[in-house]
């Protein structure tokens, strides 16, 4: 039982993780209805900037503020010069260059900062408490940071005018410029949230999975049956996907292992977690496209 | 739908014979071409690596000709099939190394093994379109290495150390080497493959594949059976990429799980946009351009770096990324579309 409450645990905190990444995937989706497949190369390339600002000698918190304004720019950038162009073209147009963005980013990390995995520093305070055992103060704080962005998040969508502005243009783009809303930086400003998010998630994640250029080609699988999970138009939907796939994902491997023991017959295990994930998306896909929290969205055709 | 609409012109100049090329003199040219390298191997002209080279990207060209049949013509993207072709290599593998079979006999298995699983991955995708038909494929090209590295397949995979093959010698005692005897071979199987490729998109199949992409509700309409009509697309074309991958297993002597992550599937899809999604010679190019990345790009960016000046090491996947980007504004089509409206306009 004990060893339960500590998969669960430590699923939960995995969890947090997806649940950054799907939320970024989903900001990007509810603002230009596309699914970015350089998303998690993004965050990477975020963490390194982050790594190099601490060790450049700023403090954790300021490297991740500045990282994630840096972001926010370049996200902002690629959106404005990058993607405009290809406005209204097919999606083969749009996945394509969804895949030489991920090239980029990926290779350019391993020029600049090389392909030997580096230590990432955590940074909440190392302290024991009550029931540590079974999770870390890392990774408390990464679920803390995780609801904290989501409620922020929501916040910004649902009390300020801009979020408003935001949703109008997603939603219904002739009708949002009618009344004055700029459709197009709407877009880049999705795509510069994203990154920024995509940035503090990276940061997260580092400490737990060291950094490397190849650190997010799983977690955005991960992400991506997350966001799926929780219905890809629905942030809050997106960050509890996120968690259920992190739980669900610890639990699998944990059974596997106990009826490896049980009964001497392997099934499944930690190798076989990238499955786990597939078999997600596939079911989710085929079963309940729009998530278990989203609403059907009716296509007039 | 732009860049996939203004591709029927094109494809309709690929299939259709030119009226003053008969199919047996276009044969015989494509027989010559062929011959080419063959006839400078046995002059001492080529060595037997660059024939590898050769037969590599024709294998190449098979694989992104299945991928051209789905993405292309029937409209559905995927991100995952050097799955299939990792299906196919495996397959050739296992059965030449721990059944003895003959190499030929490999082909024909590795189709019918690619047939089945695609046709199965093809019937949940039926449900699915655009960036979510992506998505799936992406998960399963990511998941392939943990799949093959799957502990009650191993008695049969080898696990992570992979599988070493011999080169099948010339039969009959002709007088080719081992890499010249796959060449032909390759050649061979890829002429085949192509011209049954062309004789479907010419037929009824065909145009419905076509049909779906265009005008799904349409095409249902007209009593095309719009679910068949995908999935079968999607088995057909892991046949082909199954086939590419058992013979890239025979001539490269080697399968390993790691020979088959997600960066064999983007090459694929590359090379499909590349050389020109809705083509069939934009398919060799694709080929050709797929092999001559993965050898020569290394060579390519030190150069480029050491010649620009610049202050880090380029890595190719960088040239990779901006030259796939820049492509998709400045020739939509692949290079076989560019080169065809580069034509239209030079004749007009």
């Amino acid at each position: 039982m004990e060893q339960f409450i500590q998969q669960v645990a430590s699923g939960l905190a995995n969890g947090a993780i997806y649940a950054c990444v799907a939320l970024a995937l989903v900001m990007i989706f509810v603002a230009t209805d596309h699914l970015n497949f350089a998303q998690g190369e993004m965050a990477m390339f975020s963490t390194y900037l982050t790594w190099q600002l601490i060790q450049w000698g700023l403090n954790f918190w300021v490297a991740l503020a500045f990282s994630a304004g840096l972001s926010f720019l370049i996200g902002i950038i690629i959106e404005r010069f990058i993607l405009r162009p290809l406005h209204g073209a097919p999606v083969l147009s749009n996945v394509v260059v969804f895949i030489g963005l991920l090239a980029i980013f990926h290779s350019l990390a391993g020029a600049i900062w090389s392909h030997t995995i580096k230590a990432f520093p955590s940074p909440f305070p190392n302290v024991t408490f009550a029931g540590s055992g079974y999770i870390g103060p890392h990774q408390i704080g990464m679920i803390a940071v995780s609801l904290l962005l989501l409620f922020a998040l929501f916040a910004f969508f649902r009390f300020t005018s801009l979020g408003l502005a935001m949703r109008a243009a997603a939603q219904n783009p002739a009708s949002a410029r009618l009344v004055g809303v700029r459709v197009d930086w709407m877009l880049a400003l999705g795509w510069g949230l994203a990154a920024a998010i995509g940035a503090i998630a990276g940061a997260m994640v580092a400490p737990a999975v060291y950094l490397e250029p190849n650190m997010m080609a799983s977690i955005l699988l991960y992400g991506f049956a997350g966001a799926l999970v929780g219905g890809i138009a629905n942030p809050a939907g997106a960050v509890a996907g996120g968690f259920l796939v992190g739980v669900l994902e610890n639990l699998v491997a944990y059974f596997g292992n106990m009826l490896e023991k049980a009964t001497g017959l392997y099934v499944v295990g930690n190798g076989e977690k990238l499955m786990v994930a597939l078999a997600i998306v596939i079911a989710i896909l085929t079963l309940k496209p729009n998530g278990l929290f989203g609403r059907t969205i009716v296509k007039r055709v | 739908m732009a860049t996939i609409d203004t591709t029927a012109p094109i494809s309709a100049a690929v299939t259709a014979p030119k009226p003053a090329l008969s199919n047996m003199a276009g044969l015989a040219i494509i027989v010559g071409l062929a011959a080419l390298p063959v006839i400078g191997a046995q002059l001492g002209l080529l060595s037997n690596f660059t024939i590898l080279q050769i037969s590599l990207m024709v294998v190449y060209a098979i694989a992104v000709l299945g991928l051209n049949l789905l993405t292309g013509f029937n409209g559905q993207i995927s991100l995952g099939h050097g799955a299939f072709f990792a299906v196919g290599a495996y397959c050739a593998a296992i059965l030449i190394d721990r059944y003895n079979a003959n190499y030929l006999l490999t082909l024909p298995v590795a189709a019918i093994v690619c047939f089945v699983i695609g046709y199965l991955f093809g019937l949940p995708a039926l449900r699915l379109e655009g960036h979510y038909l992506a998505l799936a494929t992406f998960g399963l090209a990511i998941a392939v290495p943990q799949m093959l590295k799957y502990r009650h397949l191993e008695p049969l995979t080898n696990g992570v150390q992979g599988i070493n093959l011999i080169k099948p010698d010339a039969p009959f005692g002709l007088p080719f080497s081992g890499d010249v005897w796959m060449y032909i071979i390759v050649v061979i199987v890829a002429i085949i493959m192509f011209w049954l490729a062309r004789n479907l998109l010419d037929s009824r199949v065909g145009r419905a594949m076509r049909a779906i992409r265009d005008q799904p509700l349409a095409a249902d309409t007209m009593g095309i059976n719009t679910a068949r009509t995908k999935a079968v697309t999607f088995g057909v074309s892991a046949i082909y990429v199954g086939i590419a991958g058992a013979l890239h297993a025979i001539i490269f002597e080697f399968v390993s799980p790691d020979s088959f992550r997600f960066e064999l599937s983007v090459a694929i899809l590359v090379g499909a946009v590349v050389g020109g999604i809705a083509s069939l010679p934009g398919a060799l190019i694709g080929g050709i351009f797929v092999q001559v990345i993965e050898k020569y790009a290394d060579a390519l960016t030190k150069k480029l770096t050491n010649t620009m000046h610049l202050p880090i090491e380029l890595e190719p996947w960088t040239i990779y990324g901006i030259a796939l980007i820049a492509l998709m504004y400045l020739m939509p089509n692949g290079i076989a579309g560019g080169l065809a409206s580069l034509w239209r306009k030079v004749r007009h």
